[in-house]
Order: C-alpha cells, then sequence, then structure tokens
C-alpha cells in the first residue's frame, strides 16, 4: 500500500481482487481438502444451494443485502482515510433506533412508522461513529480502537436495555416484543404479488432496494459532489486538504456519520424487513465481513454490490452445504472473509507485485 | 467474616480471570512496542486455545498441549509479520483477517475433527494445568485473616498463573535494561535511527512479534488447558481486545499493564459475583454496566480526560529504507 506499483486501471479494478479472491479460495479449498471432503463437490453443493432454485437466490440476495450497507459503509471511510471498525456496534444501535421507534409508534400507519424507524437506524448508526470520530478530531484518540470499544460498548448497552427496559416482559430469551404488522417492510414476495409477479417466498424484502439506492447515492456522493471531492483529497492527502481550506476534522465528522448510518441501515433489513421485532446479536459478524467486502469491491460501489453478492451466495450456498456435508460448516465463511481480507488487504503486495511484473514484460515485449 | 470470605473469593477469581488478560496485553506491549498494531491478539489467543486443547487432549499431556498451543500462535503471528513487515500491508487490515481466520477456522476443524459443535472432547488429569497447593494450604486456610490469602491468593493456582508473573517480570526487565530491549523500543519510536546505527529493523520487529505470537500461546493454552477443561467455540469471548484496552489503559509499560489486567479481571469477577445479587441501599446493579466498564474507562483514557495515552510513535507505520 505504501509503495505504489504502476498498473492499468482496468487490471488495478477488476484483475488483482479477483486474483486475490481466487487465491483464498484455494487456501480455502486446501482447508476443505484437510478436513477431508471434496473441494469441488463442495463448491457445486455451495453453488447450487445459493443459486440453483428461485428461493435460494432470494435468500442470497437478502444477505447481500447487509453485506451491501456494512461495505459501503467501510468503503466510505476508506475513501476518507479512517478505518471504521465499528460497524457492528453501529449496526446494533441501529437496530436500537429503528426498535425503540417502532415499539412506540406502532400504532401508526406503515407510511408513517416505517420511514421514522429506517430514520431511526440510521440516526443511531450515524452516532455511534459519530463519537468515536468526534473524539478523533477534538480529542486526538484513533478512530480504529474507539470504534472497537464502541462495539462492546453498544453490545453490552443493548443488552442491559433488553433485559431490563424494553424487553418483553415474562419471556425468558433477550427481546422485545413483536412490532405491529405496519412496523414490517415488505418482502419482495409480497410486494411484487401486489404488482401481480409471483416470485418464490424468502426473506429477500424492499431493503435491497434500499441498499441499490445507497450505493448509487454513494457513487454520486463520493465521485460528483464537492463533499466527495473535499473527503477524497483528506483521505489521499491531509496536506493538500488543508492547504485547499479543506477542514479535516469536518469532513472525519460527517464520514464517519455517513458510514455510521449506512451500518445502522442493516437493521434495516434485519430487524424491519425480517425478524420483526428487536433481539440479541442480529448483526451477527456481518460488520466485520463488510471490510472484507469492501476490500474486494475496491471501495467503489459496482464492486461492493458484485462482492456482497458473492458473499451473499457463500452465506446461502454455505447453509445449504452445511446440511449436505455437515463437516463444512458456515464456519467456512468466516475463515473465507478472513483470507479474502488477508489477501485483497494486507497482502495485496503479493498480488499486485507480480502482476505488474507481467506487465511491465508484456509492454517491453510489445515495443 | 463473611464479607471477608467473599472478598477473597472475588479476588481469587479475579486472579483466575486476569492470567490469560496479562499474556495476551504483553504480547501487544511487545509487538506494539516494536512498531507493529496487534489487534489480532484476540485470533492468536484462539487458534492457540485450539491447538493446545487439541494436542493436550491426544497426547494426554498438557505441556505438549502448551507447546501445540505456542506453536499455532507464533504461525499466525508470523502471518501477521510477513503482512506488517516483508509487505508492508495495512496492519490493521491484517488484524482483523487474523482474527476472522482464527475463529472460522477453530470452529470448523473443531466441529469436522471431533463433531461436538465445535468444541473439544473434555479434558482432565494430567491434558490441564491442575492448581498448584503449596506447602501448609490446607492447614493455615482456617487461620484469620492470613490463612485464605495465603491459601485461596497465593497457593491454588496452575502453574502458567505464577509463569504470568515471571513473563511481566521478564518483559519488564528486558524492555528497560537489556541492549536487545531497548533497540525494540527504539524501532517503535523511531526505526530510521535504529537502521543508522545498522541494526536491522526487519529483524528486530520479526522477533518482537514472535515474542507476541508465543505469549499469545500460552494466553490461549491458559484459557483451554487452566480455566476451562477444552477448548469452546469462540471461548477468548472478546479478552483480546479487554488486552488491547489494557494495553492502552497502562499506556504501553509492562507492570501497570499487569495492574490494568489484575483491574480488569477484577471487574469481571465482580460483574460475575453480582450477576442477580441484590446490593443493600443500591437495588440491583446491571451486571453489564460492569462489563462495560473497561472499554468506557479506555475511551475516556485515550480521550486524554484522565491523563493522556500515547502510543509508540512508529507504530502502524511500515518501515521503508530510504525515506
Amino acid at each position: 500500500m505504501s509503495t505504489p506499483i504502476e498498473l492499468p486501471k482496468w487490471a488495478d479494478v477488476s484483475l488483482v481482487p479477483i486474483l486475490a479472491v481466487v487465491v483464498a479460495f484455494l487456501v480455502a479449498g486446501l482447508v476443505v481438502l484437510g478436513i477431508g471432503e471434496n473441494p469441488v463437490k463442495a463448491t457445486l453443493l455451495l453453488l447450487k444451494g445459493a443459486l440453483g432454485s428461485g428461493e435460494g437466490i432470494g435468500y442470497t440476495l437478502y444477505y447481500a443485502t447487509n453485506f451491501i450497507f456494512t461495505g459501503l459503509a467501510v468503503a466510505i471511510a476508506f475513501h476518507a482515510g479512517l478505518f471504521n471498525i465499528g460497524g457492528e456496534g453501529q449496526a446494533t444501535m441501529g437496530g436500537l433506533g429503528a426498535a425503540l421507534i417502532c415499539l412506540r409508534l406502532d400504532f401508526l400507519p406503515w407510511y408513517i412508522v416505517l420511514p421514522l424507524a429506517i430514520l431511526g437506524a440510521m440516526a443511531m448508526g450515524a452516532l455511534w461513529a459519530f463519537i468515536p470520530g468526534y473524539l478523533q478530531v477534538k480529542r486526538g484518540s484513533h478512530v480504529v480502537i474507539t470504534t472497537i470499544m464502541f462495539n462492546f460498548l453498544a453490545a453490552t448497552l443493548v443488552v442491559y436495555l433488553l433485559v431490563n427496559v424494553i424487553g418483553k416482559p415474562g419471556s425468558m430469551s433477550p427481546e422485545t416484543r413483536v412490532f405491529a404488522a405496519s412496523a414490517h417492510l415488505p418482502y419482495l414476495h409480497e410486494a411484487l404479488a401486489y404488482f401481480g409477479i409471483k416470485i418464490p417466498k424468502s426473506p429477500l424484502n424492499l431493503s435491497f432496494v434500499l441498499a441499490l439506492i445507497a450505493s448509487a447515492f454513494v457513487w454520486v456522493l463520493v465521485w460528483h459532489t464537492k463533499l466527495g471531492y473535499a473527503i477524497r483529497t483528506v483521505g489521499h492527502s491531509p496536506t493538500a486538504a488543508t492547504y485547499a481550506g479543506i477542514s479535516i476534522g469536518r469532513i472525519t465528522l460527517i464520514t464517519m456519520a455517513i458510514s455510521g448510518a449506512l451500518a445502522g441501515m442493516l437493521a434495516v433489513n434485519e430487524i424491519l424487513g425480517v425478524q420483526g421485532r428487536l433481539l440479541l446479536e442480529f448483526s451477527s459478524g456481518y460488520g466485520f465481513i463488510g471490510i472484507a467486502v469492501a476490500l474486494m469491491g475496491r471501495a467503489h460501489p459496482v464492486g461492493i454490490v458484485l462482492a456482497s453478492i458473492l458473499f451473499g451466495i457463500l452465506y446461502q450456498g454455505g447453509t445449504e452445504l452445511s446440511f449436505e456435508m455437515p463437516r463444512v460448516t458456515r464456519d467456512m465463511i468466516v475463515a473465507i472473509s478472513g483470507l479474502v481480507i488477508l489477501f485483497a488487504g494486507a497482502l495485496d503486495g503479493l498480488i499486485r507485485r507480480p502482476v505488474a511484473g507481467v506487465f511491465a514484460r508484456l509492454l517491453k515485449s510489445g515495443a | 467474616m463473611e464479607i471477608y470470605a467473599t472478598l477473597i473469593a472475588i479476588l481469587e477469581s479475579g486472579l483466575r480471570l486476569c492470567v490469560p488478560l496479562v499474556y495476551a496485553c504483553l504480547a501487544g506491549l511487545w509487538s506494539e512496542r516494536s512498531g507493529v498494531v496487534d489487534i489480532g491478539l484476540e485470533g492468536k489467543m484462539l487458534v492457540a486455545a485450539f491447538a493446545s486443547a487439541a494436542a493436550a487432549g491426544a497426547t494426554n499431556s498438557a505441556l505438549i498441549g502448551l507447546g501445540a498451543g505456542i506453536i499455532a500462535s507464533i504461525g499466525f503471528a508470523l502471518i501477521h509479520g510477513f503482512a506488517a513487515i516483508s509487505q508492508r500491508g495495512n496492519q490493521i487490515v491484517s488484524g482483523v483477517a487474523i482474527n476472522m481466520l482464527a475463529a472460522g477456522l477453530t470452529a470448523l476443524v473443531g466441529n469436522a475433527w471431533y463433531a461436538q459443535g465445535g468444541r473439544t472432547p473434555p479434558l482432565e488429569g494430567d491434558a490441564r494445568f491442575q492448581p498448584l497447593i503449596w506447602p501448609g494450604a490446607d492447614a493455615i486456610d482456617h487461620i484469620p485473616i492470613i490463612g485464605p490469602i495465603y491459601a485461596h491468593l497465593i497457593s491454588g493456582h496452575s502453574a502458567l498463573a505464577y509463569c504470568a508473573l515471571v513473563a511481566t517480570i521478564a518483559s519488564a526487565f528486558v524492555l528497560r535494561r537489556t541492549r536487545f530491549g531497548l533497540r525494540i523500543r527504539a524501532v517503535g519510536e523511531n526505526p530510521a535511527a535504529v537502521d543508522t546505527a545498522g541494526v536491522s529493523v526487519t529483524r528486530l520487529r520479526y522477533s518482537a512479534v514472535i515474542i507476541a505470537g508465543i505469549l499469545c500461546g500460552f494466553a490461549g493454552s491458559y484459557l483451554a488447558l487452566g480455566q476451562a477443561a477444552g477448548f469452546l467455540t469462540n471461548m477468548t469471548a472478546g479478552k483480546g481486545f479487554i488486552a488491547l484496552a489494557a494495553l492502552i489503559f497502562a499506556k504501553w509499560r509492562a507492570w501497570p499493564a499487569m495492574w490494568a489486567c489484575f483491574l480488569f479481571g477484577l471487574l469481571d469477577a465482580i460483574a460475575i459475583r453480582l450477576q442477580g445479587v441484590i446490593v443493600p441501599a443500591i437495588g440491583q446493579i446491571p451486571v453489564q454496566a460492569i462489563q462495560a466498564l473497561p472499554y468506557l474507562m479506555t475511551v475516556i483514557l485515550l480521550a486524554g480526560f484522565i491523563g493522556k495515552a500515547i502510543p509508540p510513535k512508529a507504530s502502524g507505520l511500515p518501515y521503508i529504507k530510504g525515506r
């Protein structure tokens, strides 16, 4: 990362991340081989489970929705040179924000509750990222460490609230009551049935559409607005930004808040779309996998959507796979995400350098 | 007298709980003092816990288990070192990758090998580090005040717990008094100066990363062979991050690191003790509030409201000759 390695742009944005993923999968294949299963058969089962049926595709896109939100959250922070590892906590707080609105106002019609609940999720997620941003700007504590701490703080806060304050009375498991139907974001099969189109039932809901809108929003924001220009300038060269009269502090705060709001929207998919109540650990690692998604997608919304679909395939296919091959559990996906983060992120040079070498040789023989 | 017995019990459990934190925190100390930021403590502890439980189960020897735990942890430390030092990759990204890789692999392999939902078969006898009972501990136990202190706080811990104290003393001494230790610290503050003096930055940083691996190996093995009797999925449960918090709290120094870990271990013990207990005049104290304290205190400290925590100057920055 520190030594720029010259590559044609198309190779930089597509070839290198694809190679990184291929290497990650090869290593994962070795692991599958190591525990005594056939990696080729596993891959075929996985693909069949994820894409072999309408229901499977629905689940794949439902998981992808989560990854798009958390991936965008990490990516926009990357553009400002910030590393937001707090996606988990921001998503958890987003769930709290949505739940507080729903618990109080779900007697109102959907066109009032739903927008308010979505805004609540975004606001609480934004707040949980804004505070670490503020502490970095005003008090000099690094966002990486504070966002990690804020993940744990969010988790303990929500446990406390669910057990003692907003939990369903008399329930053994820490969760709120089920929200009224007006606070439910329609499933896609319900929404399309309204227009007379029939698709198989799955948890895929309108959040997917929101995720695509959010991707477009990030694209416009980062590359086609003044604010986005300022964000990228701060990320590339804080010194240049200062000379250009851009306030680094202000940009840090705004970027963290947007990043947190995006992570908070994970709750829109999980809480408003599927669960219909607030429960513990609904963010189950999506925040961290968002880092893999952002690195793989080269922090570009198009890349992020594609990477999210890939991880959606892994999640859904992985679940199906674990039924067919009980030895290959869904923990495989966590390991693969780790490998992707390693090869597309920290060991990026390991792939980039040989690719650059090949290009240099091609250019020489061409000239 | 009952209050005293409770106090001793809480201190005893706090001591037990702080041992893995001390090892992990010292690991972070070595790594970060040399300029390599390590948020992968959690992952290294987890692989060590798994490897030690698997090896101890197979050989019925806690020592072989410890060895396997250390080797596994060093393996992961070297991945981090290779990414951070040789490849000059982003150290935070690498740490996140280590944590996810460890969480995924241990659960996956554990489930495939033992088919018990990710846990290893329970260990007993020689496969665990048993508490060492010091001479006369049982006889003295009933003597008021001093008896319980000797019997429960000084005696009765596993060998690995006493080693944690040794590791603290050794780390403090080596980092403060020896040439190697001073060079490690120098390379974390100003690698160019060390390089100019003709000492290899790469070599120093790799040795620090390996020492961190060894210490995380102890931490994980203690979890699986001392505290528990075998490996459980994700059994580190954030301890690596508490250790990181303790490291910041201790301002990257060995003795304060140990005390910070003891404080956080004690808080954990109090939280466990207070579960569902109604305290007179206060009512029920929410356990979560105590559990959140280490993180909260670290954030407040980092924000400079109580003193100031300043990390080693070159931590997180890859070293490039000629810059």
